[in-house]
């Protein structure tokens, strides 16, 4: 049963932002998996999307700082490694805030039943700018300013953007 | 709420938990079920994740020298992000070795703040480390990392896939997460060997250098060691001879498709009798850990 304060301190721990990509909240993000609250003591679990994602160290610290902010004495933050991150956890409205700060979201990622296929070419996404609307873009680094994200150029407003990768 | 308006306010908060040791996550793992599988050896399932974490940890170190030098910006900020992936492997599978096998972890004085798995990066001699040496030699130009690049992670991807299916829950945790980010290492350095070796008579001919000087160290990736076969009958770690036909298969594929020739070059014998598994290095390990080690072994307890 979720008691009044175990829905305020999801609530705040939801609407703590990814230090990386400020536009997304952790539950936008889909890093959430629990909060547990026990009276004044609260335990957040989160999954990192990298395992050498350095936002985690950031993320822990501003979950700490917002639930002790609010009156939880006592905040412990776990890390759940399985199952790994998908960028498919990332929700609709975290997406279209995504897209409304001009980067671009993910596709649906690949599931491999069997060993993963060695692919030679560049990935072959079917993106549009999230500036202009252009499906004319180009892939210009598969790794981008974060672990999460890939380079691309847009050949019609000729901006470059970002786009999260499928994983 | 943090304010991200500006990348510096982070650091004028009181909190410090962002330097040095200590950096917040005092366990890696916490959260996670450590506990050891029925029937398993420990000391050897910590022995295991040591090998896996030190190739990680010492090829990070390696590749991380391309930052700020890469041919252009999207191949340094590339190469940075797959230092960063092995770095964050590295530390989840040394905080696994410590925490099955804490006879590993080297003594600290009391009162030091560095946690187990940073005891275990910088605190450790040469002859500690259980890394392949494959992975300690100097970077050489673009087109030896490349070649690689390709050869490990190929050989880092098959054995993660298998490791999947570890009856060690964190073994099996890092790996379905390993498989993801290698999956996009193996199809960078392979596409980057098509390109130079389909590209102008000079970046061929540096790649066919490349994967010739590469080459002499790859036989041992898949010598097993008695900690690797006992870990593989034990349903916790993979056995790596297990994975070199998939490896050859695959590293055919991309010669045949590059028009090169497998380098005709003998393996590399072991020194004293032994290899990188059995503490045996390059000349080079000893200046990569010279430069890896020496401000957390001047700092022993983070402070200056």
């Amino acid at each position: 049963m979720v008691s009044a304060g175990s829905a305020l301190a999801h609530e705040l721990a939801a609407a703590v932002r990814d230090p990386e990509m400020p536009m997304l909240t952790l539950a936008d993000l889909g890093v959430l998996r629990d909060v547990h609250v026990d009276g004044s003591r609260v335990v957040v679990t989160i999954t990192p999307t990298y395992t050498g994602c350095p936002a985690l160290a950031t993320m822990r610290d501003d979950l700490v700082h917002t639930l002790r902010d609010h009156g939880y004495a006592d905040v412990e933050v776990r890390v759940a490694l399985h199952p790994a991150w998908s960028s498919d956890w990332i929700t609709e409205h975290g997406r279209a805030s995504l897209r409304r700060h001009g980067v671009s979201a993910p596709g649906p990622a690949a599931r491999p039943d069997g060993p993963v296929a060695l692919s030679l070419q560049p990935t072959r996404r079917r993106l549009t700018c999230p500036r202009c609307g252009s499906d004319d873009v180009g892939l210009t680094s598969e790794f981008g300013p974060t672990a999460c994200t890939a380079l691309y150029r847009c050949t019609t407003c000729l901006e470059p953007f970002e786009h999260v990768k499928e994983i | 709420m943090p304010d991200h308006d500006s990348a510096y306010d982070g650091l004028l908060e009181s909190d410090d938990s962002h330097w040095a040791f200590g950096t917040s996550f005092e366990d890696p793992l916490a959260g996670v079920d450590t506990t050891i599988p029925d029937g398993v050896d420990a000391h050897a399932l910590g022995e295991y994740a040591l090998m896996l974490g030190d190739d990680a940890l010492v090829y990070s170190h390696r590749i991380s020298e391309w930052a700020s030098r890469a041919p252009d910006l999207e191949e340094d900020i590339a190469l940075a992000n797959v230092a960063l992936d092995l770095l964050g492997q590295a530390r989840l599978l040394l905080a696994r070795a410590a925490a099955a096998a804490p006879s590993l972890v080297p003594a600290l004085p009391a009162g030091s703040p560095v946690p187990p798995e940073d005891a275990l990066a910088f605190f450790r001699d040469e002859r500690d480390f259980r890394n392949v040496r494959f992975v300690e030699p100097e970077n050489g130009d673009f087109a030896v990392t490349v070649a690689r690049l390709l050869v490990f992670s190929t050989y880092r991807l098959a054995l993660l896939q298998r490791l999947v299916g570890s009856r060690d829950a964190v073994l099996s945790a890092v790996a379905a997460k390993g498989v993801k980010e290698v999956t996009y290492h193996r199809d960078y350095a392979g596409r980057w060997f098509l390109t130079l070796a389909q590209g102008t008579e000079e970046s061929r001919r540096r790649l066919e250098a490349g994967l010739r000087l590469v080459w002499p160290l790859h036989d041992e990736l898949f010598r097993t060691t008695a900690v690797e076969r006992t870990v593989a009958d034990q349903g916790v770690g993979v056995d790596p001879a297990s994975v070199a036909d998939e490896v050859d298969v695959l590293l055919e594929q991309v010669l045949s498709m590059s028009g090169l020739e497998r380098p005709d070059v003998p393996p590399s014998g072991g020194v004293g009798g032994g290899t990188g598994r059995d503490g045996r290095h390059t000349e080079a390990m000893g200046r990569l850990l010279a430069e890896m080690q020496v401000v957390a072994r001047a700092h022993p307890r983070g402070r200056w």
